[in-house]
């Protein structure tokens, strides 16, 4: 197979997954985004660059402001970047695409649709067929703890269960990126502790790789692979350190040594910035 | 059972303070009736009949005009929150036609749709549209932008946008809309039928006020009061069962 064929060698990718960790699952190249408004451009973005493997699990980390929702309205085809290239499985992102899911902020769930219709919600928005779908749908709400809780709606569940449906619901496409921007930042510190041991659990048993954008330093350690620290207004990369913590992770290893270097560096990072 | 006990109650006070009054400040029969000769005036009516056709053309311009100015007030609101050149251009001319109170219309709609049903439909639909009008457009503007980025992802229509995420989020707001619309309606008819009417609650007010039978205009009052009554509560009913998620708060369960 080589690199110039058509189409992106899809199958080989599936299969071998792990040989082909030089392809990266996403990649944001010299990627600068301006919007445009009264007063003129306001730069958003400006020259990003950075890439994930496959099976990877990396966290942007920045402030309020840097373009990290920009960063996933452009992975998921919702934005053009004012120049640059995004890339998902090696190929341009030109409009929105069905391979990348996307957690949000707020659990953003359909009151008036029961958790399992919730999850389908992509499948059913693209006239997937529904049946083979709902079987995934409801392994993926047992996967993330919600089996017995498929007929319930959302309201009846809590703000860290909501973001569970939510969790599911971006993998039911089963995607090969999934995004997911500040998606405990609306939870209590309790819950948010419990959901970070919870992701990584869901991350290493469904293999996804994973761009997460939190403005939390011990989330952002305690799940990545990699964190890629983001300057605000407009965003750039400010720096990146790989994350050497022994899988899985758990409270003893907020209490590591390592653990509490790897967040005094980035603290000190933002810091320096102040 | 409580629910009517108490207002029940309340209802018979207020009839033995309105026959007390009339005999302790000898109010004249004239200018207001006693509540058993309204009694017996609606009791009259409705076992003679005569009351019927009245109640019948009332109704009847009523929920026809409710229903074309709904329809109307929903669809061209759906439209205004969705197509932006829809609502430029109708804007200016809303915001105009709002500010108008509907009432002084009533005698050019006499006059554009004659003295029968339809003037008073026009009316009732006019007084109908904006409530709803207004509320579709606020509730379909209020749905979460998430939500839109969600559908717009995955590539779905614009159709299956409006009627998953931007519909149902505005059904409260529009159902908040269409309970304001009831009351209007009735105001939009009988105001119509004041004007000029050969049947309707409102001509039998006015025919009533002609002839000071007081009993008869209370007693079309009664009608009228009944008929927003039931209504209303017809209507509360259908938006707890379409909107069915809408929770009173602190009946959620489950935490985790």
């Amino acid at each position: 197979m080589t690199a110039t064929s058509k189409s992106p060698p899809k199958l080989l990718l599936v299969e071998g997954g792990r040989e082909a960790g030089l392809q990266d699952a996403l990649s944001l190249r010299e990627v600068s985004l301006s919007y445009q408004t009264d007063r003129g451009e306001i730069p958003a973005l400006k020259n990003l660059t950075f890439g994930i493997k496959e099976g990877e699990f990396v966290s942007i980390l920045g402030p309020s402001g840097c373009g990290k929702s920009t960063v996933m309205k452009i992975l998921s085809g919702l934005l053009r970047p004012t120049s640059g290239e995004a890339t998902i499985a090696g190929a341009e992102v030109k409009g929105p695409r069905a391979d990348v899911g996307i957690v949000f902020q707020q659990p953003t769930l359909l009151p008036w649709k029961s958790n399992l219709e919730n999850v389908l919600v992509p499948i059913r928005a693209q006239h997937l067929p529904i049946e083979p779908n709902r079987r995934r749908a409801l392994e993926l709400l047992d996967l993330v703890g919600l089996g017995d809780f498929s007929s319930h709606y959302p309201q009846d569940l809590s703000g860290g269960m909501q973001q569970r449906v939510g969790i599911a619901r971006g993998l039911v496409n089963d995607p090969k990126v999934l995004l997911m921007d500040e998606p405990f930042a609306a939870l209590d510190a309790m819950s948010r502790e419990n959901m970070m041991a919870e992701l990584q659990r869901i991350w290493m048993a469904t293999q996804k790789s994973i761009l997460f954008i939190t403005h939390s330093i011990p989330e952002a350690v305690f799940l990545s692979d990699r964190v890629i620290t983001f300057s605000g207004r407009p965003g750039r990369v400010v720096d990146e350190i790989a994350i050497d913590l022994p899988r899985s992770r758990d409270i003893s290893t907020m209490s590591m040594p390592e653990f509490n270097q790897y967040c005094f560096h980035l603290r000190s990072l933002f810091s320096d910035r102040l | 059972m409580k629910r009517f006990l108490y207002p029940l109650i309340s209802f018979s006070v207020f009839l033995a303070a309105w026959s007390g009054a009339l005999v302790l400040f000898e109010v004249p029969t004239y200018l207001v009736p006693s509540p058993t000769a309204v009694g017996n005036a609606l009791w009259l009516g409705l076992i003679k009949g005569q009351l019927y056709p009245h109640i019948w053309a009332t109704l009847s311009v009523t929920v026809i005009g409710y229903l074309l100015g709904c329809t109307i007030g929903l669809l061209i609101g759906a439209l205004t929150a969705e197509v932006e050149f829809v609502d430029r251009l109708l804007r200016p001319y809303v915001i105009a036609l709002q500010s108008i109170p509907k009432v002084a219309l009533a005698p050019l709609m006499i006059v554009w749709f004659g003295y029968g049903m339809s003037s008073k439909i026009v009316m009732v639909a006019l007084m109908c549209f904006f409530p709803v009008f207004v509320n579709t457009v606020a509730g379909m503007r209020s749905a979460n932008p998430a939500l839109i980025d969600l559908y717009r992802a995955v590539s779905a229509s614009r159709l299956s946008i409006v009627m998953n995420v931007k519909l149902p989020t505005a059904a409260t707001s529009i159902f908040a809309g269409l309970e304001v619309a009831v009351v209007l309606a009735l105001i939009g008819a009988i105001v119509g039928e004041f004007i000029s009417s050969t049947r309707g609650l409102g001509n039998l007010i006015q025919s009533a006020s002609t002839t000071l039978d007081v009993s008869m205009m209370f007693a079309a009052v009664a009608i009228l009061a009944l008929m927003g009554i039931l209504a209303s509560e017809l209507l509360r009913r259908l938006h707890r069962r379409v909107v069915f998620w809408e929770r009173p708060h602190g009946s959620s369960a489950a935490a985790g």
